[in-house]
């Protein structure tokens, strides 16, 4: 009968129980949406990165994140190409650069040029146009999301990047930029043109690692013969650029403290509804204390009543945030809520519950029967 | 019949708090009751009546004295041990009832069932005894203050306990549903031989009982 009172203790006062789950559903989102902000902040930085088909990246030494960079030069690009267990070898060139709207008015965008026939890097959600049309020179493929900030509207429109001329033959769907600009593909000689490089410059070396080497020990080998370069692994280029965008920005750092707070506050409100609902039925306590009741029985009750509340108050708050990241894919802001993300939460906000509850609980214990008989 | 009585108190001294706030709430007090009896314990509002309840209940330790429970001293028990005791032997009747409010008439009786250890299907024949069969399925709020004191006794009753105490379980009561609960609790006395404390302050309540004591200041009068 514990669980059925915890239930009944719940749910009898109805707009009691709905302010009670309005409290730890509201706590839920966000919590959600500030760890799925953070994460989709994290997630953006990156993406890029982890869009590409190559093992190992090769580029000057001491950088620190993917858009801020050095260029290296050929005699990187021949030493991996040149090197046993390496598949492919290509340059990649990434710059920011003015962008001048057709209609009047300057932006900044990220130009990525890839190599087009490796396929080792490129845009990926490419929803009208061919990347063939890439192989033209001033060619370039820009984002959907993007188009009213950059002020087109699609293939066939003519602007200007860094006094170069450009002319969109793709749009992609959702390559989302964290930094205010957005990204521009291109081929790779069209950004050596545009970047105003020379042929022999590049901003990284992706590398292909053959099927059947060891990543780690053609890593170990281009590092030996090229010491004056910096070779990471993806994993390690991402978590590079990650922790520079969170930790040594404003823009980072804002997001994370969002997040940090974002779960202090849920932490509280979920604490204060649950001891709410604990102290609105402490007379029931003390009645069963003056039964008799064991000190189990109540214990039960009260946690039964934080586990209830906090399923309930789960399911609809991840439902809820789950669909305003859903819709967050084609803003400007991206939100990722994962699975996993909703699992940790689940255990979050059953621990918050139940510490909640426990120190209700004291409450319950600490209370004197006698207060039973004389109201 | 046996001679040793359901409850035994000797000498119990109660002072709430210490030094110069103290309240002596009981003095001296010596009370036995038998089983079948019931006893009207009267007196005015302030006079002790409940402190002496809940020091028989062993919800409070007497600050002196000696409270016996069916032979048992509640002295050296501990909280559990008194909890448990409380569980096996007594059953409590409030003034305001103290039923849970989210739970139906039948499923407060099955509460104090489950708590003692006692099947859930006595809940209906313990409603029936008090005459509630019918409103099981009430919940506190659609009940008669008269209907809800009887499933507090119900409660009360469940798990068979050899000693009921109820404080002022007639002051909610118009008359009629007053007395009523108070020829309820005689016959709970007389015919299952159960002791029964009920603490009051109506004189007509206690024309019923078996024996009256009196109380004042925190003394019994002779
Ligand atoms: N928890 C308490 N702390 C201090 N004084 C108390 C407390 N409970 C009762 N009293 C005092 O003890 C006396 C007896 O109270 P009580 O047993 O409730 O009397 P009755 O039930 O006869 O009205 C009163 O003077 C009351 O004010
Ligand atoms: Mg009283």
């Amino acid at each position: 009968m514990a669980g059925v009172l915890a239930w009944r203790n719940l749910t009898h006062d109805l707009s009691r129980f709905i302010v009670t789950m309005v409290g730890v559903v509201f706590a839920v989102v966000l919590i959600a949406m500030e760890l799925g902000l953070y994460q989709g902040f994290t997630t953006s930085t990156t993406t890029v990165i982890r869009h590409t088909n190559a093992d190992l990246w090769i580029m000057a030494k001491g950088t620190r994140n993917f858009e801020i960079t050095v260029p290296i030069h050929d005699r990187e690009l021949y030493a991996a190409k040149s090197l046993e267990c390496v598949d492919r070898a290509e340059g990649l060139v990434t710059q920011f650069v003015p962008w001048k709207k057709p209609g009047g008015g300057d932006e900044s965008v990220f130009l990525v040029g890839f190599d087009l026939n490796s396929g080792l890097a490129g845009p990926w959600n490419l929803v009208d146009g061919d990347l063939e049309d890439l192989r033209r020179s001033d060619s370039i493929v820009v984002d959907h999301i993007y188009a009213d900030k950059l002020g087109v509207s699609g293939i066939g429109d003519r602007v200007e990047i860094n006094r170069h001329r450009a002319r969109i033959v793709g749009m992609t769907q959702g390559i989302r930029s964290f930094t205010t600009s957005p990204w521009v593909f291109t081929a790779a000689r069209t950004a050596q043109r545009m970047g105003n490089f020379e042929a022999s410059d590049w901003n990284y070396v992706l590398v292909d690692v053959e099927p059947g080497c060891d990543p780690v020990r053609v890593q170990a080998t281009l590092k030996a013969i090229l010491p004056e370069a910096d070779v990471h692994s993806v994993d390690e280029l991402a978590a590079l650029t990650r922790d520079y965008w969170v930790f040594t920005t404003g823009a980072g750092a804002s997001v994370l403290v969002s997040a940090i707070l974002g779960v202090v506050v849920g932490v509280v409100i979920v604490a204060q509804v649950l001891y709410a609902t604990t102290v609105d039925h402490l007379t029931e306590f003390g009645t069963l204390r003056a039964m008799g009741a064991p000190s189990g029985f109540i214990y039960r009750v009260i946690l039964g009543q934080a586990v209830i509340s906090a399923t309930i108050g789960h399911l609809f708050g991840i439902s809820i945030a789950m669909a305003l990241a859903e819709a967050s894919e084609t803003g400007t802001v991206l939100v990722v809520v994962s699975p996993a993300m909703a699992a940790w939460l689940f255990l979050l906000t059953l621990a918050m519950c139940v510490a909640a509850a426990v120190v209700s609980i004291r409450k319950a214990m600490r209370i004197d029967p006698a207060m039973v008989f004389q109201r | 019949m046996s001679m040793k009585p359901a409850i035994q108190a000797e000498e119990v001294s109660l002072i709430y708090g210490q030094g110069a706030t103290a309240v002596h709430a009981l003095d001296r007090v010596d009370l036995s009751l038998a089983s079948g009896e019931m006893l009207a314990l009267m007196g005015p509002s302030g006079s002790g009546k409940t402190s002496l309840l809940m020091v028989l209940g062993g919800l409070l330790r007497p600050t002196l004295g000696r409270v016996q429970v069916q032979g048992i001293a509640l002295d050296p028990l501990s909280e559990t041990e008194r909890a448990r005791l409380r569980l096996s032997h007594m059953g409590f009747v409030f003034q305001h009832y103290n039923l849970f409010p989210a739970l139906t008439a039948l499923e407060n009786v099955q509460l104090a069932l489950e708590l003692k250890g006692y099947p859930l299907d006595g809940a209906d024949t313990l409603l029936a005894e008090v005459g509630l069969a019918p409103r099981r399925h009430g919940y506190p709020r659609q009940l008669s203050g008269g209907e809800k004191q009887r499933v507090a006794i119900a409660r009360a009753l469940a798990g068979d306990p050899s000693i009921l105490l109820a404080d002022e379980p007639t002051a909610a009561l118009d008359t009629e549903h007053g007395m009523a609960v108070v020829e309820l609790l005689r016959r709970i006395a007389r015919e299952e031989g159960r002791a029964v404390v009920m603490v009051t302050h109506d004189p007509r309540v206690t024309r019923m009982a078996d024996r009256v004591v009196s109380i004042a200041d925190g003394r019994i009068l002779q």
